[in-house]
């Protein structure tokens, strides 16, 4: 077998160096740009522990409310006592740790995204530069490169945030019903749409998930029974449509989720009214 | 359409540079015929592979612009009027001369993997599988081993190739996936995929699925189930308990780490 070195053939060497012509810079720079503005935008909106409820509108941000504030009076836009699962804030919270919902919350869709095999290529591509493009020098020059086998083996675990992530469809999407339901009266608003939008594009990022395609059927070589469809290869087979569109379902999901989070705050805090059919 | 500069690298494993060439070129031309204009005319030595010029041998991979492409499949009014076309050998594998690669690593990284092994037949003497089976491991089939996978996989091509011990490569990882997913097959090399094909090398980054001609979802449907596969056997918790629980045994050692025990 011929060795390598040295590496001849008038190739560029260094982070970002290539001779490529075409704009292979936009696809990262707009990776991290709309990331930057999602992280920055959730750890602001799950910090605040306000203005996320107005009914019926609950931000997907702080759903489920585990507990909420003891007199919601004081706190703006905090869900009411009946809407949270344990009731109000304990007093062993300890003090220096803000009091929001969210908190407890985003570690589980977080933790999904982030291990998730699009997102990998996404912020591999834009934060790590492991390489920033394709035939592009990465930012990480000639050191040792290591991939998934050392800290980032923690990827392998990624089938378990898809049983979190799997549970917040039917957590979203109890909350999607609810958003047609005010004072006990059936009805709509803008809310209720954008909050349904929400769980359904949120739904069709989580049926595409890699591991889910495997975890349903991909895992066997053999899903037909003698050639005719079973559920298993029926899943496989659907699941594989959400998968080949994982990476528009995923900005989609990505977007919309703040969008929702955004609109019911803005609505909670007076600066828009939302139509509907209850006032 | 009027004459376009071609700026082509031109030497051997000693070193070389790139040499310009202003060639007239006509519609409905590719680069690769192009590079046959410049052997004829200017460059009678010009070294490029070829053979079908239909996107079906893999023969002429280079790098055109930066990108790793098929030149027979490149055609000319894909770029700007103006636009200097550079055409550079393959950047992972040792160069023999001008745009020619020495792709020997790739049949070494073949021999390394078990052949089909097929459970016996049945009591006819057939062997039967369903289309329905088989569709997974049918688009493995088209690959056409152009290499440009290979090529662009940053595991194998930066920091020198120094960590071309330990990957075995996109395309690789394809030919293992084809096996695997077979219904017919019976072997196992799902220990060889994470100990001696390096699996958690792939970051996912998809160049290779990028760069494939055939396009072949050499990520989504090949790298990812694989790792998938690793994960059910050497990183679920739940399933190695699982396994325990019910007595199922699995293979977790390699034939290499088997043959040391004996």
């Amino acid at each position: 077998m011929a060795t390598h070195l040295p590496v001849i053939g008038g190739h560029a060497e260094g982070f970002g160096k290539t001779h490529r012509t075409d704009p292979w810079k936009s696809g990262p720079a707009i990776t991290l740009i709309v990331f930057l503005t999602f992280i920055v935008y959730t750890t602001w909106a799950a910090l605040q522990g306000n203005h996320y409820y107005v009914e019926p509108y609950l931000s997907p941000f702080y759903s489920p409310v585990l507990w909420t504030n003891a007199n919601i009076e004081n706190v703006a836009g905090a869900a009411p006592e009946h809407l949270a699962w344990f009731g109000t804030w304990p007093s062993w919270w300890p003090g220096f740790i803000p009091i929001s919902p969210a908190l407890l919350i985003l570690v589980f869709p977080g933790s999904f995204r982030f291990t998730c095999y699009y997102y990998r290529k996404a912020y591999y591509r834009s934060f790590a530069g492991s390489p920033p493009g394709c035939a592009v020098g990465p930012l990480a020059g000639k050191r040792k490169y290591n991939g998934e086998t050392k800290l980032l083996l923690i990827q392998n675990l990624h089938r378990f945030t898809l049983y979190a992530a799997l549970a917040f469809i039917f957590l979203l999407g109890k909350d999607a019903v609810e958003a047609f339901s005010k004072g006990g009266k059936l009805g709509i608003g803008v809310g209720s749409i954008i909050i349904t939008l929400n769980v359904i594009l949120i739904a069709s990022y989580t049926f595409g998930c890699h591991s889910f395609r495997h975890l349903i059927g991909g895992r066997k070589d053999c899903m037909s029974n003698c050639g005719k469809a079973t559920v298993t290869s029926g899943a496989f087979k659907k699941a594989s449509w959400f998968n080949a569109r994982h990476m528009q379902f995923a900005w989609l999901s990505l977007i919309w989720v703040m969008v929702t989070d955004l609109y019911i705050r803005l609505v909670s805090m007076g600066y828009i009214r939302d139509f509907n059919t209850w006032n | 359409m009027a004459k376009r500069l071609f700026k082509v690298w031109r030497g051997n494993a000693e070193g070389g540079e790139f040499k310009e060439f202003e060639v007239q070129v006509d519609p409905g031309m590719v680069v690769l015929d192009v590079l046959h204009r410049i052997q004829t005319h200017d460059a009678n030595d010009l070294a490029l592979r070829w053979n079908c010029k239909a996107g079906k041998c893999g023969s002429c991979s280079m790098e055109i612009n930066g990108k790793p492409r098929l030149a027979c499949m490149t055609r000319m009014n894909s770029f700007s009027d103006t636009e200097t076309i550079t055409c550079q050998p393959m950047k992972t594998f040792p160069v023999i001369k001008d745009l020619v690669c020495d792709v020997s690593f790739n049949y070494e990284q073949n021999k390394r993997i078990p052949k089909f092994k097929p459970k016996p037949r049945d009591a006819d003497g057939q062997y039967r599988m369903y289309q329905e089976d088989v569709d997974r491991v049918q688009e493995f089939r088209k690959c056409i081993e152009c290499y440009l996978c290979q090529n662009v996989c940053h595991v194998l091509r930066d920091r020198d190739g120094r960590e071309q011990q330990t990957f075995i490569g996109p395309r690789f990882m394809i030919r293992v996936a084809s096996l695997e997913m077979h219904p017919l097959d019976t072997d196992d090399r799902i220990p060889e995929l994470k100990k001696e094909y390096g699996s958690g090398m792939c970051n996912i980054t998809r160049c290779c699925t990028e760069v494939c001609p055939e396009h072949i979802g050499i990520t989504d449907n090949g790298i990812i189930p694989l790792k998938e596969r690793v994960v059910d056997r050497f990183y679920d918790p739940v399933a190695i308990i699982g396994r325990k629980l019910l007595g199922r045994k699995v293979r977790t050692k390699t034939r290499a780490e088997e043959e040391g025990k004996k």
